[in-house]
C-alpha cells in the first residue's frame, strides 16, 4: 500500500471505481476502449486493410500483367506507363508487387497461424501439467531455440525444395513449415509463462475445488487469460515472418518462380542495385511499411492489454 | 455435544525442495503440516490462527484436496476423503467449498459474475436444472447481500468487499456442509470487514454451515469462532474453546502472539502484561528439534530441545503441546 | 512553530477517466518528540499526504493543486528544487511498507546505508562502513558486522524491515514518516517494530508520522491521531480523548465495526456502502451516505472543522452531540 507506484495505482484504482456506474464491460471492452483513442492502432490498421484488400484484389489495384516479361522494357526507370518501372526480366514492378503481396502476406499468415497453435498448445500443456512432460517439452523447445534461424531455414530448404521441383502450393507450404518449425518455442515459452502464472491464480483453485476437470480449466480459466501475450506476440510476428519470407527468398531457398512474393522481387533485383535500383527499392518498401503497420499494431495492443503500462 | 462432521488425523504435508530441471534431486523437505489432528464438529466454527509459515493455509489446501497430502487421514462424515475417487469425490466438492483470501485474484477477470456463480452448477449439472441456473445465480446474489440485476457485471466492476461476497456466493452454490474459510476478510478495510465477517455469521446461521477459519487476525478469529487452534511451524500447540484459548492460554507461543495484538484502548498502555519474542519464525525446511517453538521461548529447558511436546491435557482442561504448560492471562 | 506542518493540501489524479480528488484540504502537523498516526482506509489519502511531504508523488498523474508543506517554516513546495532534495534527504525520512521492494535487490544492505552517508555526508567508505554496522546495531540486527555484507533477499521479513529503519535514519533525520511499516509482517514481528520504532523516536526526540490503517497500534504508540476519509482530515484529537470520545461519526463506527480481542462480539456494527468515488465524492459532507447520523444539511454543506477542545476538533456539523454521545 506504501511504496510509491502501488498507492498511486491504488488511489486511481479506487478513482477509477467509477466504472461500477457504467455498463457492463469486459477487459476485451476495456482493451478496446483504450484502443479507440490511439493513431497509432488506426494507421497501421489502414495500412493493414490497405495490404489486405490488395492481396484478395490485386486486380483491383494494378491492370498491368505481372507475369509479362518483355526484355525490350528491360529496367526502365519510373514512368506513367509504369509508376515504378520494369526490372532485369522486364517485368512490371508495380504490378509484381501488388500480386506479390498475396504470397508474402499468406506465408506470414499461415506461418503465424502455425506458431501459434502449435506453441500455445504446447505451451499451455507445458504449464498447467508441468512435471516430467514440462520438462521434456521446455528441453525439445531449447533445442529448436538453439538452431540459427537463418541457418536451419537454408538447411531444411535446400534438401527439400530444391529448384525446379513442384509448384506454388509445395513451395509455400515448405517456406511456411520452415519457419514453423524453427518459430513455435517462442509462442511457447510465453503461452507456458502465461500458463504457470494463472494456474497459480485463485480463480484456478476455486475451480479445482468446485470440481472443476483439466480440460474445463484450461479452456474456460487459463486460456482466456493467457491469450493476450500470445495476441501480442503473433500481431508482431506476422511482421517478423513476412520479412523472414524475404530473407530466405533473398537467399534464394525461400520462394521463387513461378511465384511473385516482395522477396522474390528483391531477390530478382539484387544482382542490379546499381543500373537498376528501383527495382529493389518498391517491393523493399512494399515490405517494410507492411512489416512496420504490424509492429506498430502489437505495440498498440499490447499497450491495450497490459493494464501496467496504463 | 454436537457430532464431529470433519475428522483429520495426524495429517502431514511435506513439500520436497527439489534441485535440478530433468534430473530432479530432492535436497530437503518443507515441513509445511506436520502431524495434525482436530475435529471440526456440526454447526462449528473451529478457527486455526498462526504467523506465516505455520502451515494453516497448507493445511487450507489439503483440507480441500488441491494438495494430496503426504499422509494421515480426513473423515468426513465417517469416511475417509482423501481415498475418495469418481462419484465420491464429486459428490465431496459440493460438500466442502472454500472461500479464499484475496478478492482480486479468486474471481476469474474474464467471466461475468453470473458465470462466475454459475460454474458450479455447469460443473454438477445435477444441481440445478439448466433453465432453473440464472435465477439460483440471482438467489444466490440477493443472499450475500449483491444486487441480483448485476449478474452480467465483471469482477473488475466491484469493490474488494463485494468481490469477496461474490467469491462466497460461489462456495455457497452447492449448498456445502463445510466452508474453509482461508483469510476471507485479511484483505479488506475495517469497515468492509465487518460488513463480510457479520455476512458469514448470518449464512452459518441461516445453512447450519461449519466453518474452519483460518486467520492471522486473532481478534477476527475470536469474533467468529467457537473453538480455536493455534499453529506454529506445522504443528498445532494449543486448540480450545474460544474462551480457554483467549482467557486461559496455556502454550508460551498462545500467549505471546495474544500478548503481541495491540489493543485499541490508549488507557491500557504500558498496564498490559507484555510478551515480546525475539526474533522470526523459523524455516520450515529445517525446523528445530524437540519443541518448534523453543528457540524463541523464555521457558526453554534441555527437554524441550530432544522431546517433542505431545498435544495434551495438562492444565486448564484443554490440550496444549508444551512440557511447561501453565495459564498467564494476557489479554 | 511546528516542526513540520502540511497546510490546506490539495492533490488530484488526473486520469484518461477523469480528475480524482484525492486530497481535499489536508492539515495537520508534528513536532520535534511526538507521533503523530494518521489513521484511514484505502482511498482515504493518507499514503498519498506522506508522499506529497516526501515529493514522491508521480506527476503525472498527481498534481498538488494547492496548500503548502513546511518544515521549519520553509515551504518545500516552493523551494528551489536542489534546497528540497537536501532539506527532504537529510530532514524527513520515509519506512515503507513492503522493505523488500524499497530495497534494491543487487546491493548489499550496507551498501544502501552508506550511499546516503557518502553523498550527503561526503564519509569516507570506511566511516560509512562504520556507521552503517552502527545503524544496523541500533536497530537490534544481530551480528551487524558481517549483516552488513549481505543481500536484502539474504534477510528475514523483520530483519529487512529493521534494515530499512536504519537506513532511514542513517541521515539524522528530525522527522520519520513511517507508512504502514508493520503491515506486512507477523503480529510477534510487528509487536517488536513498533516497539523500536518507539523507542528510537523518543530517544533521538524526533516527530514521527505514522500512517496505518490499525486503530490498535495507533491505540499503542500514537500521541495524536488524525482520522482521514475521503481526502480529509475528519477529526483530530489526542490518542485518550479520541478513543474515550470521539467526535466524528466516521470515527465512531470504525471503532464500533472492529473485532476486539479482549471480548467476544455478537453482531458487528457496521459502516454501510462503500468508500466514496473520488471521481465524484458526494456533495455536502463526504461521509453522509454512510453516516449514522445523517441529516438534511450534510447532504448540502461541507462542514468545517469544529474545535472541540484542547486540540480536538471534528468536521462535522453535529460534531458537539458525537462527543456528547
Amino acid at each position: 500500500m506504501s511504496d510509491p507506484t502501488s498507492a498511486t495505482s491504488e488511489a486511481v484504482a479506487e478513482a477509477g471505481g467509477g466504472a461500477t456506474l457504467g455498463k457492463p464491460r469486459g477487459l476485451m471492452g476495456d482493451a478496446w476502449r483504450e484502443l479507440r483513442v490511439r493513431p497509432l492502432f488506426w494507421i497501421s490498421i489502414a495500412i493493414i486493410t490497405l495490404v489486405l484488400l490488395i492481396a484478395i484484389f490485386p486486380g483491383l489495384f494494378a491492370h498491368a500483367d505481372p507475369n509479362l516479361g518483355m526484355l525490350s522494357r528491360s529496367r526502365k526507370p519510373p514512368s506513367g506507363e509504369a509508376w515504378f518501372g520494369y526490372d532485369q526480366q522486364g517485368y512490371d514492378v508495380y504490378a509484381r508487387a501488388i500480386y506479390g503481396t498475396r504470397a508474402s502476406l499468406l506465408v506470414g499468415l499461415l506461418a503465424t497461424i502455425g506458431v501459434v497453435i502449435l506453441g500455445s498448445v504446447l505451451g499451455i500443456l507445458s504449464g498447467f501439467y508441468g512435471g516430467w512432460l514440462d520438462a521434456v517439452l521446455s528441453r525439445v523447445s531449447d533445442i529448436f531455440v538453439g538452431i540459427p534461424f537463418v541457418l536451419g531455414a537454408i538447411v531444411i530448404l535446400t534438401s527439400l525444395n530444391t529448384a525446379g521441383q513442384g509448384g506454388a502450393v509445395r513451395i509455400i507450404s515448405l517456406v511456411v513449415l520452415s519457419i514453423a518449425a524453427l518459430s513455435w518455442p517462442v509462442a511457447m515459452r510465453i503461452m507456458r509463462s502465461a500458463a504457470i502464472t494463472a494456474k497459480q491464480q485463485d480463480y484456478v483453485k476455486a475451480a479445482r475445488a468446485l470440481g472443476a476437470s483439466p480440460t474445463r480449466i484450461i479452456v474456460r480459466h487459463m486460456l482466456p487469460n493467457c491469450l493476450a501475450p500470445v495476441l501480442v506476440y503473433s500481431t508482431i510476428a506476422l511482421g517478423a515472418f513476412i520479412g523472414a519470407e524475404a530473407t530466405l527468398s533473398y537467399l534464394g531457398v525461400g520462394l521463387r518462380n513461378p511465384v511473385v512474393s516482395w522477396g522474390v522481387m528483391i531477390n530478382d533485383a539484387k544482382d542490379y542495385i546499381r543500373v537498376a535500383p528501383h527495382a529493389l527499392l518498391f517491393p523493399s518498401a512494399f515490405l517494410t511499411v507492411t512489416v512496420l503497420a504490424f509492429v506498430m499494431l502489437g505495440d498498440a495492443v499490447r499497450e491495450a492489454l497490459d493494464p501496467k503500462l496504463r | 455435544m454436537a457430532e464431529a462432521i470433519l475428522e483429520v488425523r495426524d495429517l502431514v504435508k511435506h513439500f520436497p525442495v527439489t534441485r535440478g530441471v530433468l534430473f530432479k534431486s530432492t535436497v530437503g523437505q518443507v515441513r509445511a503440516v506436520d502431524g495434525v489432528s482436530f475435529d471440526l464438529l456440526k454447526g462449528e466454527t473451529l478457527g486455526v490462527v498462526g504467523e506465516s509459515g505455520c502451515g494453516k493455509s497448507t493445511l487450507a489446501q489439503v483440507l480441500m484436496r488441491l494438495e494430496p497430502p503426504t499422509s494421515g487421514a480426513a473423515l468426513f462424515e465417517g469416511e475417509d476423503m482423501f481415498k475418495m475417487r469418481g462419484p465420491a469425490l464429486r459428490r465431496l466438492r459440493r460438500n466442502i467449498q472454500i472461500v479464499l483470501q484475496d478478492p482480486y485474484t479468486s474471481l476469474n477477470p474474464r467471466m461475468t459474475v453470473g458465470d462466475i456463480i454459475g460454474e458450479p452448477f455447469e460443473i454438477h449439472p445435477e444441481v440445478a436444472p439448466k433453465g432453473s441456473r440464472a435465477q439460483k445465480v440471482r438467489e444466490l446474489l440477493d443472499v450475500v447481500g449483491l444486487n441480483p440485476e448485476h449478474i452480467n457485471r465483471y469482477p473488475h466492476q466491484f469493490s474488494g468487499g463485494q468481490r469477496q461476497r461474490i467469491g462466497i456466493a460461489r462456495a455457497l452454490a452447492l449448498r456445502p456442509k463445510v466452508i474453509v474459510c482461508d483469510e476471507p476478510v485479511s484483505a479488506l478495510d475495517v469497515s468492509i470487514q465487518a460488513q463480510v465477517m457479520n455476512l458469514l455469521g448470518d449464512l452459518q446461521t441461516e445453512f447450519g454451515l461449519s466453518y474452519v477459519f483460518i486467520a492471522h487476525d486473532l481478534s477476527v478469529v475470536r469474533h467468529l469462532s467457537d473453538r480455536v487452534a493455534v499453529m506454529y511451524l506445522g504443528k498445532m500447540v494449543e486448540i480450545g474453546t474460544e474462551e480457554q484459548i483467549y482467557e486461559h492460554p496455556t502454550h508460551p507461543y498462545t500467549q505471546a502472539l495474544l500478548s503481541a495484538v495491540p489493543v485499541p484502548d490508549p488507557t491500557m498502555r504500558g498496564r498490559r502484561d507484555v510478551i515480546r519474542l525475539t526474533g522470526d519464525v523459523p524455516s520450515p525446511l529445517n525446523p528445530p528439534s524437540g519443541c518448534r517453538f523453543r528457540t524463541r521461548c523464555w521457558k526453554a529447558q534441555d527437554i524441550c530441545a530432544t522431546e517433542v511436546p505431545a498435544l495434551e491435557v495438562r492444565v486448564a482442561d484443554h490440550p496444549s503441546a508444551c512440557h511447561f504448560a501453565e495459564e498467564r492471562a494476557v489479554v | 512553530m511546528a516542526l513540520l506542518e502540511v497546510e490546506d493540501l490539495h492533490v488530484e489524479f488526473r486520469t484518461r477517466d477523469g480528475v480524482a480528488r484525492v486530497l481535499n484540504g489536508v492539515s495537520y502537523h508534528v513536532d520535534a518528540g511526538e507521533t503523530l498516526a494518521v489513521l484511514g482506509e484505502s482511498g482515504s489519502g493518507k499514503s498519498v499526504t506522506a508522499q506529497a511531504v516526501m515529493g514522491i508523488l508521480d506527476s503525472p498523474p498527481a498534481f498538488v493543486t494547492k496548500g503548502a508543506v513546511r518544515f521549519h517554516d520553509e515551504d518545500l513546495l516552493t523551494m528551489a528544487a536542489e534546497a528540497r532534495r537536501e532539506t527532504r534527504a537529510s530532514g524527513i525520512a520515509m519506512v515503507f511498507q513492503d522493505a523488500l521492494s524499497a530495497l534494491n535487490p543487487v546491493f548489499t544492505v550496507g551498501f544502501q546505508i552508506e550511499e546516503q552517508l557518502r553523498v550527503r555526508r561526503g564519509m569516507s567508505r570506511a566511516d560509512a562502513r562504520k556507521r552503517a554496522i552502527e545503524l544496523l546495531d541500533l536497530v537490534k540486527i544481530p551480528h551487524a558486522a558481517q549483516r552488513v555484507r549481505e543481500y536484502p533477499h539474504q534477510f528475514s521479513g523483520g530483519m529487512r524491515q529493521r534494515a530499512m529503519i536504519a537506513m532511514s535514519l542513517a541521515l539524522d533525520p528530525e522527522v520519520l514518516i513511517a507508512d504502514e511499516p508493520t503491515t506486512a509482517l507477523d503480529v510477534t514481528v510487528q509487536a517488536q517494530i513498533m516497539d523500536l520504532l518507539a523507542e528510537i523516536q523518543r530517544d533521538r526526540k524526533m516527530g514521527m508520522i505514522l500512517i496505518t490503517h490499525d486503530l490498535g497500534v495507533v491505540a499503542e504508540v500514537a500521541d495524536r491521531i488524525a482520522v482521514m476519509y475521503a481526502g480529509r482530515i475528519v477529526e483530530q484529537a489526542d490518542a485518550v480523548t479520541l478513543f474515550r470520545s470521539p467526535g466524528h461519526p466516521y470515527t465512531e463506527a470504525l471503532m464500533a465495526s472492529m473485532p476486539r480481542l479482549d471480548q467476544k462480539g455478537t453482531e458487528l456494527n457496521t459502516i454501510k456502502g462503500l468508500p466514496p468515488n473520488l471521481m465524484r465524492i458526494p456533495s455536502g459532507c463526504p461521509f453522509h451516505p454512510r453516516c449514522a447520523r445523517v441529516q438534511d444539511v450534510c447532504r448540502v454543506d461541507v462542514p468545517r472543522q469544529h474545535n472541540l477542545g484542547l486540540g480536538h476538533s471534528s468536521a462535522c456539523h453535529f460534531a458537539e452531540e458525537v462527543v456528547g454521545g
